[in-house]
């Protein structure tokens, strides 16, 4: 197991101190703290060294610091999108920008997305400049048109990054296991989904097996396994309970299924999708098994989603789940605050509306002692919003991610401005 | 407004062929004609309500009456009776929505492969097929779509060919025929498409390979297109002749050079719309809208110019390449010059059940550019301009007199995430309620799946 030790030991969350960071006052601001001090109005919220510092009235401006007037506008911490593929994928349908899949089934649980991220893709300023400052970076599985893909049920390992600077851009590798059942797990599966889920615990058992050997019988073990030593390796955390497994799955009998192999194996489940959690609400309750869903997902877009509805999230909510949302979009990123506003169209809080956008995806997984809440100690990431945060007409008027104000600027801004600025000559001069 | 005349005189050609239809009692039914309905109404006064009336006007305090499936008086403090009358105090009354590109019932719910039934990838021009014939009147999205308040959509084929087929406008009514859904006198259009597509799914298959291909395959296309009308219109002229053999291609492209069938043309990219736009003054047809047009924000005086309607999305982009040079301001630079027409489209099973919404984000995203764009004008991308690119703008997508009763009201400001579609009336008739579950249609393949297994 000392090889686990070290693992966590290298991969702990490194919120960037932001070496020589100004400090930054957002002052006149209605805060949503979504912490113990509630929603604070008439407050100033104060970053130093990229960190949140004090929430308060009255807090003096930090010398030689920036100091922003929200004018009595919403302060919210950012919006961090569970599910996404940013930095993995530029252009959806070109190859050579994808790299959220990998068709080799002898990865499966070695596949770490960390490598491939590219903090220097165009989505990220388009989504920070729209208040999204935290995000997963999750694997999936391949899909192919009319044929079965290669791949694992188990997908690969996501990363959290923050939208800020590139060269700090990972803030922690190995948060999590992606594993793919349902519909779209039986492609990995032999063509069903039985066959998925014995895959999944066969790679289980052979990472337990794998891992309880002393590093004397590990040396020249002839053992016949069904995923290779570096799969088993990184399942270790996983069956320590450690790293959550985010579980791709919709349809009722599905989740149950996962639910079953998550208590055999002390595994930490996440339900992602989830179009029909809502019908196990009490039992997911009870198991504490968050899910990440889609609140506009209200058709039956498969024979797995037959009972997906517009009010899932409130049902699950009002049971106890812990939800976040995800459109699964990550050039729409900045969208994640419409999903909150149609759930509360349909019946959930507002409240937790934007929790399911900021602090509950920290909480899910494990970094909420750092992020998804403005409370001194926390992240410096802030956004200040020109009205409601979850209406539609709104917009970020000011976005701070570990204490660095964030140049409201991206490629899409920068081509409206090209556009809409006559000049004699082409644009191509502007 | 070249474009609007043009609508007129070919919803009145049209109307008048229905006539001589009825006239000649005892025959037959022309081939796939509308057998559309509207379904029992009452008169129904809505009070006390914030019209948008989709012809750039609000209507504080307003009242609107529909009586006879018809819009029958609108205004403020008006004295009408009526069997039914609705306090809409606190609550806004919109036209209902238009969608001028769905792909309901060819590309269904649940979207498995028996459902996919939207793209026709036999050959690169498929202009022989109709959407309409494809269409799954149970697809549950139109129930989903009535709930947003969509009272009319134009079902597309999809975007593979470089001439898709025809497309058809439908009331969204619950029906068990696609006849009974088709929108009495709505002309048809033709799908056409540009760039990645084409040449994607035939680059692998004999061609076009590329955008090079596409315009060939056009151009090809448009020359026997000519040469067909050309003997058809001698047969028919005084000195006669034997008629062309019919060609149910042919048939599709010479309805769109004799004005008869409206050119919806799937478009990304600047320089390729002004490609289509050439394209179509070589062979004298009109380009009615582009659609998707991603960068059409680069050309939005040339659109003008044109009087092509962009039909757009508020946000969508970078899925692929041609849809990478993306700004939240596209429809609001559209929208802006003199003769500008922007529609906000969905092509989506789910935002068509949100247009209200992704017309308020291009609304204030363009606001916040500096754009003047009031709730009252953003409106008409939803409702008026669609309507016009369809062709039923002399019918639908405005409340005024006269004018088909298709009325939404909102719970409160339809430019907010929090409003819901209260009421949706088509032809006057009550067709959805959110408050009663006895007035929200359920079509057939939502029945007895879900709530039998609880």
């Amino acid at each position: 197991m000392s090889r686990f030790n070290q693992i966590i030991a290298t991969t702990a969350l490194a919120v960037a101190p932001a070496v020589g960071a100004q400090s930054v006052l957002i002052e006149n601001a209605t805060v949503h703290s979504l912490g113990d001090a509630g929603t604070v109005e008439n407050a100033a919220v104060l970053i130093k060294d990229g960190r949140v510092a004090q929430i308060g009235e009255g807090l003096a401006a930090p010398r030689g610091g920036k100091t922003i007037d929200a004018k009595g506008k919403v302060v919210t911490p950012g919006i961090f999108d569970p599910l996404s593929a940013l930095g993995l994928v530029e252009v959806s349908l070109i190859g050579g920008t994808a790299d959220d899949a990998v068709e080799d089934t002898s990865l499966s649980a070695a596949f770490d997305v960390a490598p491939a991220i590219n903090p220097r893709s165009t989505l990220i300023p388009i989504s920070r400049i729209e208040g999204v400052t935290r995000a997963l970076v999750a694997p999936s599985s391949p899909s192919a048109w009319l044929s079965t893909p290669p791949g694992h049920v188990i997908a690969g390992q996501a990363a959290v990054i923050n939208l800020g600077k590139p060269a700090t851009a990972i803030d922690k590798r190995q948060v999590a296991m992606f594993v793919t059942l349902g519909e779209h797990g039986a492609d990995f599966g032999g063509g069903s989904r039985g066959g998925t889920i014995a895959k999944l615990r066969a790679a289980l058992d052979d990472a337990k097996a794998w891992n309880a050997l002393s590093d004397a019988d590990q040396v020249g073990n002839k053992g016949h396994y069904s995923i290779k030593r570096p799969a088993r390796e990184a399942l270790a955390p996983v069956l320590a309970g450690n790293m959550p497994v985010v579980a791709r799955v919709h349809r009722a009998s599905d989740i149950r299924a996962a639910l079953a192999v998550a208590k055999g194996y002390g595994l930490k489940l996440v339900v992602a999708g989830g179009d029909e959690a809502w019908m196990l609400a009490d039992e997911l309750a009870n198991a504490n098994v968050p899910v990440i869903l889609d609140p506009t997902s209200n058709l039956p877009a498969n024979f797995e989603r037959l009972g997906a509805r517009a009010d899932a999230a409130a049902i699950l909510h009002s049971a106890g789940v812990l939800i976040a949302f995800s459109n699964e979009d990550s050039h729409n990123a900045r969208n994640l605050k419409q999903l909150a506003g149609n759930a509360v169209a349909h019946g959930l809080p507002w409240d937790a509306a934007l929790a399911a956008i900021t602090r509950n995806p920290a909480k899910i997984f494990g970094l909420d002692a750092r992020l998804g809440t403005l409370m001194p100690g926390y992240a410096g990431d802030a956004v200040v919003w020109s009205g409601d945060p979850l209406e539609v007409t709104s917009f970020a008027d000011a976005v701070v991610i570990n204490g660095a104000v964030i140049p409201m600027v991206s490629r899409q801004t920068l081509l409206r401005d090209r556009y809409t600025k006559d000049g004699e000559w082409p644009r191509a001069y502007k | 407004m070249a474009l609007r005349t043009a609508a007129v005189v070919l919803a009145a050609a049209l109307l008048a062929a229905c006539g001589s239809d009825d006239e000649a009692s005892g025959e037959a039914r022309a081939a796939f004609a509308s057998s559309y309905q509207a379904l029992p109404s009452k008169s129904t006064l809505i009070e006390n309500a914030t019209i948008l009336t989709g012809t750039g006007e609000r209507i504080d305090g307003g009242s609107i009456l529909l009586r006879d499936g018809k819009i029958d008086k609108i205004g403020q403090h008006l004295r009408a009776k009526a069997d039914v009358t609705i306090d809409a105090e606190g609550r806004w009354v919109t036209p209902g929505l238009i969608d001028a590109h769905s792909h309901l019932g060819v590309y269904a719910s649940p979207g498995v492969g028996p459902t996919a039934d939207g793209n026709e990838i036999a050959g690169p021009n498929t202009a022989q097929v109709w959407a309409e014939h494809a269409v799954w009147p149970q697809d549950p999205g139109f129930d989903t779509a009535l709930a947003g308040g969509v009272t009319s959509m134009l079902i597309l084929p999809g975007s593979a060919n470089l001439f898709g087929g025809r497309g058809t406008t439908f009331k969204n009514v619950p029906a068990t025929t696609y006849q009974a859904m088709k929108f009495p006198g709505a002309p048809h259009a033709l799908k056409m498409a540009c760039g990645e597509n084409p040449k994607r799914v035939y680059g692998s298959q004999g061609g076009p390979y590329s955008r090079m291909g596409n315009m060939a395959g056009y151009r090809e296309a448009w020359i026997k297109a000519k040469d067909y009308l050309k003997k058809l219109e001698a047969a028919e002229g005084e000195d006669g002749g034997e008629p062309p053999t019919r060609d149910l291609q042919l048939e599709t492209l010479a309805g769109v050079l004799k004005g008869e069938i409206l050119v919806h043309n799937h478009c990304y990219r600047a320089d390729e719309m002004a490609n289509m736009l050439d394209l179509a003054s070589e062979f004298g047809y009109k380009v009615t809208a582009f659609h998707h047009g991603v960068e059409a924000y680069k050309i939005a005086d040339l659109l003008a110019e044109n009087n092509v309607c962009g039909a757009l999305w508020a946000d969508w982009w970078g899925f692929k390449l041609e849809a990478y040079d993306s700004v939240r301001e596209n429809i609001a630079i559209v929208d802006a010059p003199e003769g500008g027409c922007a529609i906000v489209h969905s092509d989506s099973q789910y935002d068509i059940q949100r247009l209200n919404q992704e017309a308020a984000k291009a609304m204030a995203s363009g606001q916040r550019a500096g754009f003047d764009i009031t709730p009252e004008h953003a409106i008409k991308w939803v409702t008026a301009n669609p309507a016009k690119s369809m062709g039923i703008l002399e019918q639908t997508g405005t409340l005024e007199i006269g004018k088909m009763a298709d009325v939404v009201i909102w719970s409160g400001d339809p430019f907010s995430v929090y409003t819901l579609a209260d009421q949706v009336f088509i032809d006057g008739a009550l067709l959805y309620d959110r408050m009663n579950p006895e007035r929200q249609p359920k079509r057939d393949f939502a029945v007895g799946i879900v709530e039998v297994s609880q």
